[in-house]
């Protein structure tokens, strides 16, 4: 039983909705049920087991206020230039605070049949598929997400259909006042056998306590095969939630890799049903903080077919006097038979003060499946570090050279080419420069 | 191949050796629970103010407390007004002043559990402490043992003629505000056994606590607190039996344990409450808070076989205080029939060098339910602390289930945590090869899961580990049809 | 060139080496063999500077240098490679980063220029043509994911690119295919000159075949029991160690 208390902050949606109706919003239905089940939990607290360790207070202690405008309305062309993945051919969606800029985008001619295209503008079609996976998850982010959405990215890949080129959805947030919050909304449909790859980056351009509240949902046809990358690089003020529902048919493959790199906050709750059999399901993901950053992914991976397969690899790496959290959960249902579920989170703590909360969990009513959780904190491998010495490296640079293994072991599951090489050099870059590896 | 598979399927219930009843004249209090209850078990025992006070105060604690819904288990809630808070077999006169006057019917309960106390028959090296609903009957091998400056008795009478040392360290360990269960006990506990060891000193023999339930409608409530001195060291080990009933019937006790500089405290257990049947009917709700401290240099070591109870939940741990303790926790859980068992440990280290090791072994058969929750804390003081942890399931048959909650957290840079859990199940190939080379499927059940056992059965006082071998085979007979 | 006096080890209150002595000079090829458990990579580890080990007696010359209180870096550096009985996986560490680092690392101590990506690549590359390695391995991580045969021969991949000037192998025989022992004994032998030795520790005469030893040494609980020449590895091989350990 979750215990979630009511506390008066969430009076404060109760009001903004206000402006919601006034603009007469499409799905006002929806928006209204969210509403009300947002106000009937509150926002989550400690007590409550899902959030035990991430305090979502410095979220709720800000003004509720929703960006119906993005603050700055022009952005230039450099911003986009200067960002990850800028510079490989891709589609590009780009989003400001939760609203379209078309100037930005840039969309060239998919294969027949594919939508590359923003949620809004097709409201009246896909009204149905909205909240059908986050739909039954209690969160009450997802309440709020449901009430305030305001766009996002609708990709829609029929059957048999490619990506012709990796589409990439920027996220750009300029909010320049605490409490500013973005409310997003993603729907990704790959049809049987449709293939494709999807960048997501959040990056913020102002500094200042603003959140982002996206809700993503992913329908995986049979036989389909996505890779998502993920990069959350905002600012060390933001707050980032998110949480991923993702529906897969038979057979198909969903990669889902995390990078987790930015903001105060950041909660990635990824809900993974794997209702048919034959599929394989990998979540992947990095996570690097310093300073006072909390870095939580929290995951359930469902499984209610046989012949499944599904592998959690999380790796994180804590400076300062941040934290990290990762709470895993594989569930195997009786009907899940020959399941092969495996799950590590490793962790390598730079400072003193640095914290890790780790909770991989097993829930199995199959008997005959093959299931294997690994946690581990702490340092280096001692025969790794031996074994490069001795090839004549000291002892600093073999630190250092494992220390990049750590991350590399992660990226390196990425498969498309030249975004794994790029994110590599960001991710190496980023914790030669920021963080104490000494 | 298809026959072993066919065969773990089918299941049929094996019989529960400990479940006959004494038929004795006992005591009991009326069911209920109450302030006057406490004061009737308190003056019952003779006991001081202070205590009264104690279990008063953790009373309306308990009052103020929840039932904790957070265990991965089933069960419908417990009416505490149902229960009898007291229960003894009746004496005449005074008393038994010594085992020889204890009634023949209780000897020779005890004795068909396996467990003979008079002089003749008693197990070599082993010193017994019975307790019999909510008394202790009588204890063994008490001479030898006060030689060597040790106390061994029941906590009653520890309470009457050793009660600055009970005074100074009970509830320190597990303060009556720990848990809902816990407070429930230092409410209405009956007995359990006392332990000193003095400093310097090499507890002479195993000790060993028999509990048993016999009456029906009765709580089980028993505190056990043992103190080890200064560089001494002792091995513990308790049993547990009740009949079979067809109601629930509760088991809540605590134990406290303190191993100071340099002591090392050993605790077995083996428990084989009633487990019920198939259909989860009766059976013993075993709901225990265990917990040692280690001050430095200490060593608290935890060896638990569970294979009876209806519930079980129960999670023996240690306060790693002292810089370079150690605290290690096997265990083995077997669920059959209906059971469910929901257990694990808690390693907090908090001293400098500290280290842990987690074994657990859960098995699930039948109905089964079986859980690892655990806990592995490394506070920011804790430098260079090291826990190894290892949990491994294994299924038989295709209505159970195996789950494992482990929470670890670490705010120390030189900390080094390893977890790792798996879940299996006995593999058809290796029945089929057990089967080639001549061996029954039960027996090839048996070998396999003793196997998958062999690291925590290790771990047991010799004499002790052949028993809860042959225990283990018991449990899991009917496992396979 | 290398120089064992009475060397003992211990290992968590173990003794496990318990005087050796061993003296290798350059251009020559000693053979170590014994029984499971007689100390033999206690020894290849000792040399090349394992922490854990304590070291309780003796000392070893490398060129006159003792190199007990070498770190292992300095001791690679200087000249020492071991080839692992069971090479270290390091996932996530790309081999070519891993290897680069590691050629330039000790090319710099000796004071030749370090090698740029381009030239490095080229020779890594015939190398590995010569080893008879695919040229994929490069992109993997170190010994991640090898099987048995290829993490030995990235080994000796490993010594070939380093040149050191004491080898020591530990049983880089185990688990070759006929093929790829041959391979391996090739890399060895084209290795070997005047200025530098090689200590091959094996269970089978088979690979003496190839690596003809200058001197076989049989280590027998922490102890050289008996050394010979070559001949000594065919009578191992037909009788095996029983009539030895009831001499000594
Ligand atoms: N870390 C350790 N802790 C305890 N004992 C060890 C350790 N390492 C080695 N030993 C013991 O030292 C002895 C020598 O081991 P070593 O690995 O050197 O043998 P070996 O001659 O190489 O055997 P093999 O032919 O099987 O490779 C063995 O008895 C081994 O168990
Ligand atoms: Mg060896």
């Amino acid at each position: 039983m979750s215990s979630t208390t009511v506390i008066n902050l969430a009076e404060e949606p109760a009001n903004a909705f206000a402006e919601i109706k006034r603009r007469g919003t499409a799905l006002l239905p929806l928006r209204q049920d969210g509403l009300a089940r947002f106000q009937e939990s509150g926002f989550p607290t400690t007590n409550d087991e899902d959030w035990r360790f991430t305090s979502l207070k410095p979220f709720t202690e800000m003004p509720f206020e929703t960006m119906f405008e993005p603050t700055i309305q022009t952005i230039g062309q450099s911003v986009i230039n200067g960002i990850a993945f800028s510079q490989h051919d891709t589609d590009r969606l780009v989003f400001v605070d939760g609203h379209l800029s078309s100037e930005l985008s840039q969309i060239s001619n998919q294969s027949e049949g594919v939508i590359v295209s923003n949620l809004a503008s097709a409201l009246t079609t896909i009204e149905d598929k909205i909240g059908a996976l986050s739909g039954k998850d209690q969160n009450p982010l997802i309440a709020l997400n449901d009430a305030f959405f305001t766009d996002g990215a609708w990709i829609h890949i029929p059957a048999n259909q490619a990506l012709s080129k990796p589409v990439h959805l920027v996220f750009l947030y300029t909010a320049i006042k605490d409490g500013q919050a973005s409310h997003i909304r993603n729907l990704i449909i790959a049809e049987a056998n449709a293939k494709g790859t999807i960048l997501e980056s959040h990056i913020s351009l102002g500094q200042a306590a603003a959140s982002t509240n996206v809700v993503t949902e992913t329908q995986l046809g049979d036989g389909s095969n996505l890779e998502h990358i993920k990069l959350q690089d905002q600012s060390s003020l933001a707050i980032h939630l998110a949480s991923l529902h993702s529906k897969l048919g038979s057979d198909a493959r969903y990669a889902f890799h995390s990078f987790a790199l930015g903001a105060q906050l950041s909660r990635n709750n990824l809900r993974m049903d794997l209702a048919k059999p034959g599929i394989e399901c990998m979540l992947n993901g990095l996570y690097m903080t310093r300073g006072r950053q909390l870095a939580d992914h929290h995951m359930i991976v469902n499984h209610a077919a046989p012949y499944c397969n599904s592998h959690e690899y999380f790796n994180g790496i804590l400076d300062d006097q941040s934290r990290g959290v990762f709470h895993g959960r594989i569930l195997v249902e009786p009907e899940a038979q020959k399941t092969d579920a495996k799950q590590t989170n490793k962790n390598l703590i730079l400072s003193d003060e640095a914290t890790v909360n780790t909770k991989p969990q097993l829930e199995i009513y199959a008997d005959d499946v093959k299931c294997t959780h690994g946690a581990t904190i702490g340092e280096l491998d001692n025969d790794a570090i031996f074994y490069l010495r001795a090839r004549g490296l000291d002892s600093q640079t073999a630190r250092r050279m494992l220390m990049h293994g750590f991350t590399g072991e992660i990226v390196e599951r990425i498969q498309h080419n030249t975004i794994r090489d790029e994110l590599n050099e960001l991710v190496w870059g980023r914790l030669e420069n920021e963080y104490h590896l000494n | 191949m298809s026959t072993s598979a066919d065969t773990i399927d089918e299941f049929v219930s094996s019989d529960y050796k400990y479940g006959f009843i004494t038929d004795i004249e006992s005591e009991s209090l009326e069911p209920g629970l109450n302030e006057d209850v406490i004061q009737f078990i308190s003056a019952k025992k003779d006991e001081p103010e202070w205590l009264l006070e104690w279990r008063l105060k953790a009373f309306r604690h308990f009052e103020k407390m929840e039932n904790p819904t957070w265990p991965h288990v089933k069960y419908p809630p417990v009416n505490f007004q149902e229960i009898s808070y007291y229960s003894a077999p009746k004496k005449k006169g005074d008393g038994p002043k010594s085992l020889d006057e204890v009634d023949p019917k209780l000897l020779e309960t005890y004795e068909k559990l396996g467990v003979p106390l008079h002089e003749r028959a008693r197990l070599a090296g082993v010193a017994v402490d019975a307790v019999f609903d909510s008394e202790s009957i009588g204890t063994t091998f008490k001479e030898d043992l006060a030689k060597a400056g040790v106390i061994f008795c029941p906590i009653s009478e520890a309470v009457r003629e050793h009660p600055e040392l009970v005074r100074k360290y009970i509830g320190t360990v597990v303060p009556y505000t720990d848990n809902y269960y816990a407070a429930l006990n230092s409410a209405v506990f009956s007995d359990g056994s006392f332990v000193y060891i003095p400093k310097g000193t090499r507890c002479p023999m195993e000790l060993s606590t028999y509990f048993r339930i016999n009456a029906a409608n009765t709580g089980q409530f028993e505190r056990t607190l043992i103190v080890a001195e200064e560089s001494s060291h002792v091995s513990y080990l308790e049993g547990c039996t009740a009949p079979m009933r067809d109601e629930n019937q509760l088991h809540a006790a605590v134990v406290e344990l303190v191993a100071l500089d340099n002591a090392e405290i050993k605790y077995s257990t083996v428990q084989n409450w009633y487990p019920g049947d198939e259909e989860g009917r009766g059976g013993i709700y075993n709901f225990v808070t265990k917990r040692g401290i280690c001050k430095t240099n200490a060593k608290i070591s935890w060896t638990q076989v569970e294979t009876g109870s209806a519930i079980t939940w129960k999670y023996p741990s240690v306060i790693l205080q002292g810089n370079n303790s150690i605290g290690e926790f096997y265990s083995i859980a077997l669920t059959n029939k209906a059971q469910q068992a929901d257990t694990g440990t808690k390693m907090v280290h908090i001293g400098k060098n500290t280290r842990s090791t987690i074994i657990s072994k859960g098995i699930s058969a039948g109905k089964g339910q079986n859980s690892y929750r655990g806990l592995v804390q490394v506070g920011k003081k804790a430098s260079n602390a090291r826990n190894f942890s290892q949990c491994d399931s294994l299924l038989i048959g295709n209505k159970c289930g195996a789950h494992t909650f482990p929470y670890i957290e670490a705010k120390n840079p030189t900390a080094s945590i390893e977890h790792e859990a798996t879940t299996s199940k006995i593999g058809e190939d290796q029945i089929f090869y057990c089967n080639q080379r001549g061996l029954e499927t039960q027996d090839a059940v048996n070998m396999i899961v003793n196997g998958f056992c062999k690291e925590v059965f290790r771990e047991l006082p010799m004499e002790f580990a052949v028993e809860a071998q042959k225990l283990l085979d018991v449990s899991l007979e009917g496992s396979v049809g | 060139m290398l120089e064992i006096k009475n060397l003992q080890a211990r290992i968590d209150e173990k003794q496990i080496l318990k005087g050796i002595n061993l003296s290798v000079k350059s251009g020559e090829v000693h053979a170590i063999m014994g029984p499971n458990g007689s100390g033999k990579s206690t020894l290849a580890s000792v040399l090349a500077g394992r922490e854990g080990y304590d070291i309780t007696d003796g000392e070893v010359l490398l060129q006159g240098n003792d190199i007990l209180e070498m770190s292992p870096e300095e001791r690679a550096r200087e000249g020492v490679f071991l080839a692992f009985q069971y090479p270290v996986e390091i996932p996530g560490v790309n081999s070519t980063y891993f290897l680069r680092s590691a050629v330039n690392q000790i090319r710099k101590h000796r004071g030749d220029e370090e090698l740029d990506a381009m030239k490095f690549l080229k020779l890594v590359k015939t190398k590995m043509k010569e080893l008879g390695l695919a040229e994929e391995f490069l992109k993997r991580p170190v010994n991640a994911g090898f099987s048995g045969g290829e993490k030995k021969r990235n080994e000796i991949l490993q010594m070939t690119m380093l040149d050191p000037s004491l080898a020591v192998l530990d049983e880089t025989d185990s688990g070759l295919d006929i093929d790829a022992l041959r391979i391996v004994a090739d890399g060895v032998n084209r290795l070997k000159n005047q200025n530098n030795a090689q200590i091959v520790i094996t269970h089978y005469q088979r690979l003496l075949d190839y690596i003809v030893p200058d001197f076989v040494h049989v280590l027998y609980d922490g102890c050289i029991i008996k050394s010979g020449d070559k001949t000594l590895a065919h009578d191992l091989e037909e009788k095996g160690y029983d009539w030895l350990i009831k001499d000594s």
